[in-house]
């Protein structure tokens, strides 16, 4: 095989699916989610020093139906991605990688993100 | 048989000719983002319509303008080295993947410094 036929990762379309495949897909989307997400927090904080009018337009759209839905899937994509980091750090250390295990890591994640998810914005709700 | 070192072997290598050091970059922000992440979410959420003056208060305690830097910059390098290989895993013309990497990393470091910026001038100038 010459160097320019060698398969280049990820070739999505010849796997059977499978949860930890799943997962891990979902750990690049919500990483490229989060990087984009970064946009707003330096938006956030550049409008607080910009002063009291600029950081009422950012508020003001924060807590509108697109800043919240958008806040929403952020807080959701932070904790998975942490979450789901941490497994990558067990498997650094050479642990976790039997099938059964890998899969349920993944699962307790995704229940872990949720959960996590819903306290923060009833943190939020309770504040407001 | 090489007289080389494991170490010595692995140093500079990989497809990206960089060695491990670009994995252990990813973990140590990786380490670092979990309390700082938490931290700040948590904090954030509990200022949920708070007002202007209390925002700026915030921001401008010396605890929190100290992790919020931290913050920062644990934040851009992460997302620069994620992004990285998202971007040599799908960009496969050499031009285009250059310009492509260039542009995070320059829009990384511009949104780190300017994000620096904005908590030094609310913690030193106010709001």
């Amino acid at each position: 095989m010459s160097t320019q036929d060698r398969p280049l990762s990820p070739h999505l379309q010849v796997y059977r699916w499978q949860w930890t495949m799943a997962y891990s897909i979902l750990h690049r989307a919500t990483g490229v989610g989060l990087a984009v997400g970064t946009l707003y927090l330096a938006w956030w904080l550049l409008a607080l020093a910009g002063g009291a009018e600029s950081f009422a337009t950012v508020s003001e759209f924060s807590g509108g139906i697109i800043g919240r839905l958008l806040l929403f899937g952020w807080t959701w994509a932070l904790f998975y991605h942490l979450g789901n980091g941490i497994r990558h750090l067990f498997w650094d250390a050479g642990k976790g990688f039997e099938l059964d295990t890998a899969a349920m890591s993944g699962h307790i994640n995704v229940a872990f993100s949720v959960v996590a998810t819903l306290a923060l914005w009833a943190i939020a709700y309770a504040a407001a | 048989m090489s007289l080389e070192t494991r170490l010595a072997r692995v140093r500079g290598l990989g497809s990206a000719k960089d060695g491990t050091h670009h994995w252990w970059a990813q973990r140590l922000t990786a380490v670092a983002l979990v309390p700082l992440t938490i931290w700040f979410a948590v904090s954030v959420a509990g200022m949920t319509g708070g007002n202007y003056a209390e925002a700026v208060a915030w921001v401008g305690s010396p605890i929190n303008t100290v992790l919020l830097l931290l913050l920062i910059a644990a934040t851009f390098h992460h997302v620069q080295l994620g992004i990285q290989v998202v971007l040599e895993d799908y960009v496969h013309g050499e031009g285009a993947k250059i310009a492509a990497l260039m542009f995070v990393k320059f829009a990384c470091a511009i949104l780190a410094v300017a994000s620096g910026y904005a908590v030094l001038r609310v913690a030193f100038v106010g709001g």
